[in-house]
């Protein structure tokens, strides 16, 4: 016992300079190769921030008269013209809505994002938040069709913009979930002829690009239809979103299925619980908690992907903003325009992103 | 219903608390009645039971929709069938790999068109795993500049549609200097609206010879290499397999150039007019997509790249350190094949979406097999065949695709005990 406190401290080297250049002599000059790497992107990220800030800042035209870019031209190639973007935000953000009702999409983003924040709490994850969803929805369907309470009637050909994304693919979400589990059930059921039929819809679905259901739904689906039936464009695409999303998601559950313990199916199965209430009670709760975090990612991969509804014609965001700088006068400035609604895209796959690694650190952690 | 469900479990377990004080106090046991849980509740029957109401369902429902468009097709006098296929098809392909013209029938139509989505998705496929693997690799650079530059890039492209970034891509590209004034950033080299002009090498029939020969020359030196490492585990003593590379790859088939009197030349863009005459020419359509599939797709390589290395346990570097091997030898014999498990089937799928998301080519014009598809139907009315076409195409790729990833996965998959 005595020998263990006679060994001396291991002695530290005395450590020249303050803390930051030691952290910059560690994290950057470590080695020559470093040193090469360090010196040789400073400058091209000196470079490029430079002339980013000159194009972007120094050198742009943030405001013009209304319908005058003038002094946007005159800066062309030498500065950013932000001054589109007021110019055109409402219509970027809400399409042909009527300008003066353009109140009701806003609130209903809002609520949007009200009910993602309500989603993302641990605390909130319980049977009140199915109820909550089919309320706010419900509320967003009164917002954006109107027609009822005083609020004039807007049919969903006049919807666009930011709107029309979120709804594409929450209802996608909403919809498409429970189709996922149903399949994803049905992927592991010992029952030969509902396994087939999941096998052959998921791998169908997945192995064929979204872009092809989607011109299934402008084209084929009237043919599918009795004579004179018509459904509305965007119900359309939002049932190829949903049938897209299920496919998808039912992949992911079935991976958090596989991941609950045998055990607990033999445990539900002595319990003499019934195949549904075993599901419901023991199962799925876990198996969904298991695959949280690429749920999320599934979700921000289908965010992403409502902005292909663009190719058959469907005004969500990237659409309006495409038809935005139509306008003969602002021609020259996609650019600007494209990344001001790369920013708007950003910053909700991003915040749902981070979600989706804390999550993870969370579940991991422990 | 719950109600009579729950009241049943209780009689079960009074029966079965029966039974067993039946059993305690030595009385014969009751034979077990089967016959009435098969009749209500066994589960064979219910199974069966519930397989032919789905079943049912899904029938009913494909046959309402398959009489619906019958009634509709006849009613709109569309002909069904592939017969269109043998029709001249009078579209313009601008950018092909394949000898067409307006006057080829749709099928030719088609081939070029599937040509087309090939062409982008092999080498965007190439092109995102290298990129994708050096960006991973950057990820976990000691350097905190490279990492962090590495890390906007991922999230930064991640979080953006795929659209729009193709959108913006091709803007740029049409933003760019005419042919006059191109820019030029290596000699022969050319970028302006008209695309990427690169110098190239015309390859004709002997050429091709010598590449067959180098092919050859490369599955013969495989197959040796084989043999000498399983020597090599016999024994021990290392064998070098390069003067067989060497004789095999290079040496071989520069004799049979030499020999067959094969010219190398490069042949160099050159501006004539409004165009370049010469070298190879990526039409901006083409390149606008390739860039956007490779950037948008590396982003995501990079994350299955870099948490495949750091799978890795700790202890597998350390102990190859300890061994005192050298770093590159390290790196590919321990760390890489045990990362290559956890990446190989995310990267799989990362392929697949790279050749699914080709496909959006449509929106900038660039001819794939969907934009001509769409053409197709549009010329024709035929709607039901042109998608079912486009399906076919993508679920072929998709299953060799599956299939030749399942098989590398299967070959480098841990061999347990």
């Amino acid at each position: 016992m005595t020998a263990i406190t006679d060994v001396p401290r291991t002695v530290r080297r005395p450590q020249s300079g303050n803390r930051v250049l030691r952290w910059v002599r560690a994290n950057l000059f470590s080695s020559i190769p470093n040193v090469i790497i360090t010196l040789v992107l400073f400058a091209v990220l000196a470079k490029g921030v430079i002339s980013f800030v000159q194009w972007g800042i120094a050198n742009a035209v943030w405001l013009t008269p209304p319908n005058d870019s003038s002094a946007c031209r005159a800066a062309r190639g030498v500065g950013a013209c932000w001054a589109v973007i007021p110019e055109k935000y409402r219509f970027i953000l809400f399409g042909t809505y009527p300008f003066d009702e353009q109140w009701r999409p806003a609130l209903a983003v809002l609520l949007f994002i009200a009910l993602f924040y309500v989603s993302t709490r641990r605390a909130w994850w319980r049977r009140e938040l199915v109820y909550v969803w089919i309320a706010a929805l419900a509320l967003i369907s009164v917002l954006m069709w109107g027609g009822v309470f005083g609020l004039s009637f807007v049919s969903q050909d006049r919807w666009g913009g930011l709107p029309v994304t979120l709804i594409l693919a929450t209802f996608g979400l909403a919809f498409g979930f429970p189709l996922g589990i149903l399949v994803a059930l049905g992927r592991r059921s010992k029952l030969p002829a509902i396994r087939s039929l999941c096998v052959l819809y998921v791998e169908l679905i997945r192995g064929v690009p979204l872009v092809s259901l989607l011109f299934m739904a402008s084209v084929m689906f009237p043919l599918f239809m009795p004579g004179g039936f018509n459904i509305d464009k965007l119900l359309r695409a939002q049932i190829a979103i949903i049938l897209f999303a299920g496919a998808y998601l039912a992949e992911v559950i079935r991976g958090g299925l596989q991941a609950v313990p045998r055990g607990q199916y033999e445990a539900a199965d002595a319990l003499g619980l019934s195949y549904w209430r075993k599901q419901r009670l023991i199962i799925l709760p876990q198996a969904i908690r298991h695959v949280i975090p690429p749920l999320v990612n599934t979700f921000i991969a289908f965010f992403k992907d409502t902005s292909l509804v663009l190719i058959i014609g469907i005004f969500d965001l990237l659409t309006t903003a495409k038809t935005a700088i139509i306008d003969p006068a602002w021609q020259q400035f996609s650019v600007e325009v494209y990344i001001f609604i790369a920013a708007i895209y950003f910053a909700f796959c991003f915040a749902m992103s981070r979600y989706s690694r804390s999550l993870e650190a969370q579940t991991t952690g422990r | 219903m719950r109600a009579n469900e729950a009241h049943g479990r209780k009689s079960l377990l009074s029966k079965r608390f029966e039974d067993f004080c039946a059993v305690t106090t030595d009385s014969p046991r009751p034979p077990p009645r089967r016959t009435f849980s098969l009749a209500l509740g066994g589960p064979q029957l219910k199974g069966l039971l519930w397989q032919i109401l789905v079943v049912g369902i899904a029938l009913a429902i494909i046959a309402f929709l398959w009489s619906n468009t019958v009634h509709n097709l006849s009613a709109r006098r569309i002909s069904t069938g592939f017969a269109f296929l043998g029709r001249e098809a009078g579209m313009p392909i601008a950018d092909s790999l394949l000898a067409y013209s307006p006057k080829d029938t749709y099928f030719w139509a088609f081939v070029v068109g599937v040509a087309n989505t090939l062409r982008v998705a092999v080498i965007g496929i190439v092109l995102a795993t290298i990129l994708g693997t050096l960006i991973g690799i950057s990820r976990l650079s000691a350097n905190w500049l490279l990492s962090r530059l590495a890390a906007v890039y991922v999230e930064v492209l991640r979080d953006i549609p795929l659209l729009l970034q193709l959108l913006f891509w091709y803007v740029l590209m049409q933003a760019l200097p005419a042919a006059r004034a191109a820019w030029r950033p290596i000699e022969g080299v050319f970028l302006s609206n008209r695309g990427l002009i690169l110098p190239s090498i015309p390859i004709g029939e002997g050429q091709l010879w010598v590449l067959g020969t180098a092919l050859a020359g490369a599955v013969v030196f495989y197959v040796i290499r084989r043999a000498l490492i399983a020597q090599q585990m016999l024994d021990g003593r290392p064998r070098p397999a390069w003067p067989f590379a060497l004789g095999l790859i290079v040496a071989l088939p520069a004799l049979l150039s030499w020999q067959l009197g094969v010219r190398w030349t490069i042949a160099w863009p050159e501006l004539r007019g409004f165009n370049f005459v010469g070298g190879l020419t990526l039409a901006p359509e083409y390149f606008a997509l390739l860039i956007a599939l490779v950037t948008y797709t590396s982003a995501f390589i990079a994350e299955i790249v870099r948490s495949g290395i750091q799978s890795v346990s700790r202890g597998q570097w350390d102990a190859a350190n300890a061994l005192g091997l050298r770093r590159s030898f390290m790196l590919r014999q321990i760390i890489l094949p045990q990362a290559l498990r956890v990446i190989v089937p995310p990267m799989t799928s990362q392929y697949l979406n790279l050749t699914k998301n080709s496909s959006l080519a449509v929106a900038i014009g660039y001819q794939d097999v969907v934009s001509i598809a769409n053409t197709t139907l549009n010329q024709t009315g035929q709607a039901i065949e042109a998608i079912a076409l486009i399906m076919a195409v993508f679920l072929t790729i998709s299953l060799s695709i599956s299939f030749f990833m399942n098989w590398y996965n299967a070959r480098i998959a841990l061999v347990e005990r």
